[in-house]
């Protein structure tokens, strides 16, 4: 590769596709789908960007990573200077490079899309990410001199984990507290092997590891600890709230309490996190279903049923959406990778009644929808057609619902502020700072379920928001 | 890595297990339980604490051997580890002065109790407890029981001691002599904790019973655990475990108690068969 194609050419050039597993193999294995790009792709990809003087890709991104300059440097060859250019503002490119909605961030504002497909910011991301996790000599890890200061984090979720990298590198004295047995939250529980390989999230840890962070699992706060014991006792200078959004929905139709019913956060940790897929060699079950329903549209909606269709007994998997293809929430990416693993599609339906035998689930009832006005998010309301209810045979039915806040924290403190759901209140957004002193927060917590991008961008807010606090005289104890 | 500090058998096919716990052993109030996972390849089970050894940094679990966790765990002796502990998890017994309080316990539930009576006598209150068993030899912590109540009234199946019947009979013969707790707190099998509830439901006496459901994560996030109460969806471990037996839907608790019935049964007779040889286990089945 010699030189930059020129402008005209570089808008002719397609965009680089990544090669995936099969469809027919990949259904019957947890193995990551995705295979990236090679370092000749990579270059090709990086070479279709225009370099825009004021990059408009760059204000599509939460936490702001100078694209143009990192894909400048895959596109000269110069990939572990890539790496170093992303991590200055994004912790945990190769989670990031994988599991953002890059078409609705950095991709939609890129100027190619206007006229062709935009360049592959994600992939490109997780192309430089993955080869400096590969590549690297472990770059030295520089740490600012100690202040002095400790943060406590509670949760270890992508919000926690950038907060805790960024305020380490400043120099405080960080201690993340995990309540499962495992670290990184939803990063581990909840996103499939398949989409984000856990030996990624392990090195993330390790990284925060090396940059003197104490991870303590099996740490409950709230419960064993309140917010006002870590700061009065254990010498907290400040606290960091990331528990994320930990209360799932369910539908409060009839039915839900048969056997067989699951919320998407039980199915997923049952697989994810407690390797129930590989039952009995470890000890957590799942049952060995035949055909099973997700409810939802959204991207846990798809996880849920590409992970129902790669356990050893499925038969068939039919995702139920009560509105349309095109109001679906998901990743198109997810839904396209779905459809090509043979997950069934009901679209415009609206369960109404879970059916069982038995204690057990045998079937779901929906009733069919149309799409009527727009309601307040954008999205063609559905509204219930009169005619036939339909019944589908199923012997489990997934709740993707999205999940509401975890009551633990909040209940153990009465001056933490939070809304009519639940929600933590900010006193000030711009730095994820609480009512309560000293105490900060962010993620889905604060916004209610959001994207792992999102939670990023605001643990990285508010470690700014907690140096400036720690670094001023009364942020002194 | 928690240790196991001491090991005993109260009753056959019964232990007591002393652990190490740390701060959960100065946190946890009665009522609370906590999660445990034995090793890399285990599952995340609650255990109700027991008791709390201050001195020791230590907590008091029961384990009784039925599904391959709790089978592997009494193979377990004292100076073995526990991978992860987690707690204390749950809410607390509402500890107030209420006047007569009748704590009624069935078998392994008794266990649970002991703490709860405690802390009401201390908290001013006339205890009653109840405690039932198959026979005598099966009764847990009647001495210490003992210790902490006004009075205690045992009840066997085989009547081999107190009265020939279950608790519940021990109860409703408690109340005809004139009692009325302001309330009960029940804890053991559902079956024992539906019929007191039954019982004292005509009554109008205030009745807790205790729900320990399938659960993973134990802090709400997976919804496993959930229980239907007085029409509403409630998670025990962020609600509970203590419910108001009168609004508990029994039925469907015992439904999804069940859920797993055979993967159990499949998992601990693999452990057997790999672990511990074909049919050991026979002799210290109860």
């Amino acid at each position: 590769m010699t030189g930059s194609p020129k402008k005209s050419d570089r808008l002719q050039q397609p965009r680089q596709k990544d090669c995936e597993l099969n469809p027919d193999t990949r259904k019957h294995n947890f193995q990551e789908v995705s295979l990236g790009y090679t370092p000749e792709m990579a270059r090709l990809e990086a070479h279709r960007c225009l370099q825009c003087k004021k990059p408009k890709c760059v204000m599509g991104c939460p936490v702001h990573v100078r694209i143009p300059e990192f894909v400048q440097h895959i596109a000269d060859g110069e990939f572990l200077e890539a790496a170093r250019v992303i991590k200055e503002t994004n912790s945990l490119p190769a989670v990031t490079g994988r599991v953002c909605p890059q078409e609705d961030q950095c991709e939609k504002h890129c100027v190619i899309g206007l006229k062709s497909e935009p360049i592959a910011i994600g992939k490109l991301e997780r192309f430089a990410a993955d080869y400096e996790r590969t590549h690297g000599k472990g770059e030295p890890v520089e740490v600012a001199p100690p202040t002095g200061k400790k943060v406590a984090i509670i949760g270890s979720g992508p919000a926690g984990l950038s907060a805790a990298g960024d305020l380490a590198k400043l120099g405080h004295e960080v201690v993340i507290f995990e309540a499962l047995h495992q670290a990184g939250g939803v990063l581990f529980y909840g996103i499939p092997e398949f989409r984000l390989p856990k030996p990624i999230v392990e090195s993330e840890l390790d990284y925060l590891k090396r940059l003197g962070v104490e991870i303590k699992v099996n740490y409950v706060i709230g419960q064993i600890k309140s917010l006002d014991e870590l700061m009065q006792e254990d010498g907290f200078d400040a606290v960091f709230i990331g528990t994320g959004a930990g209360l799932p929905y369910f539908l409060g139709i009839p039915g839900e309490n048969y056997n067989g019913v699951y919320s998407a956060n039980e199915f997923l940790t049952r697989v994810n996190l407690m390797h129930a897929w590989d039952f009995p060699h470890f000890d957590t079950p799942i049952h060995p279903h035949k055909t099973l329903a997700v409810i939802g549209g959204g991207n846990t909606a798809m996880d849920a049923a590409r992970t129902a269709m790669r356990l050893p007994h499925t038969e068939r998997v039919i995702l139920i959406y009560r509105r349309g293809r095109d109001e679906m929430p998901a990743r198109q990416e997810e839904v396209l990778h779905a459809e090509a693993e043979g997950i069934e599609f009901r679209f415009l339906s609206s369960p109404k009644e879970i059916t069982g035998e038995n204690g057990w689930v045998n079937g779901v009832v929906c009733q069919p929808m149309e799409l009527g006005e727009a309601d307040a998010s954008g999205r063609r309301r559905p509204v219930a057609v009169e005619g036939s209810e339909t019944r589908i045979p199923v012997d489990a039915v997934i709740i993707a619902l999205g999940s509401g806040v975890n009551p633990l924290i909040a209940k153990s403190a009465d001056d933490l502020k939070t809304d009519s759901k639940g929600h933590i209140e900010l006193a000030d957004p711009e730095i994820n700072l609480t009512q309560k002193r000293g105490v900060f927060a962010g993620g889905d917590i604060v916004t209610g379920a959001a994207t792992v991008i999102s939670a990023m961008g605001a643990g990285k807010r508010a470690a700014l928001g907690i140096h400036d606090y720690l670094m001023r005289s009364e942020g002194t104890r | 890595m928690s240790k196991i500090l001491e090991k005993t058998e109260p009753a056959p096919g019964v232990f007591r297990y002393v652990i190490e716990a740390g701060e959960i052993a100065h946190k946890a109030r009665p009522g609370q339980f906590v999660i445990i996972r034995i090793d890399e390849h285990g599952e995340r089970i609650p255990l109700t604490i027991a008791d709390c050894l201050l001195e020791q940094n230590a907590i008091v679990l029961f384990v009784q051997p039925v599904g391959k966790t709790s089978i592997q765990l009494s193979l377990m002796i004292a100076g073995d580890t526990i991978l992860d502990l987690a707690g204390p998890l749950g809410n607390p017994t509402e500890i107030r002065r209420f006047g007569t309080v009748a704590l009624v316990g069935g078998g392994f539930g008794i266990a649970a109790l002991y703490p709860i009576a405690r802390e009401l006598t201390r908290g001013g209150n006339r205890v009653i407890t109840l405690l039932g068993a198959r026979t005598e030899s099966r009764l847990l912590l009647r001495q210490e029981m003992e210790s902490v109540s006004a009075q205690v009234h045992i009840s066997t199946d085989d009547g081999s001691c107190g009265l020939h019947g279950n608790v519940t009979d021990a109860l409703s013969f408690l109340i005809q002599s004139g009692e009325k707790p302001d309330r009960v707190i029940a804890i053991g099998p559902l079956i024992m904790m539906e019929k007191i509830a039954e019982l004292t439901r005509p009554l109008n006496i205030k009745t807790l019973v205790s729900m320990n459901p399938i659960m993973i994560d134990g802090t709400g996030m997976c919804g496993a655990c959930r229980v239907q109460v007085a029409g509403e969806m409630k998670f025990a471990c962020v609600d509970g475990p203590e419910f108001d037996g009168h609004e508990v839907d029994f039925d469907t608790v015992i439904n999804r108690l069940g859920a797993y019935k055979k993967e159990e049964k499949e998992s601990s007779e693999e452990f057997e068969d790999h672990i511990l040889g074909p049919c050991s286990l026979g002799e210290r089945a109860p």
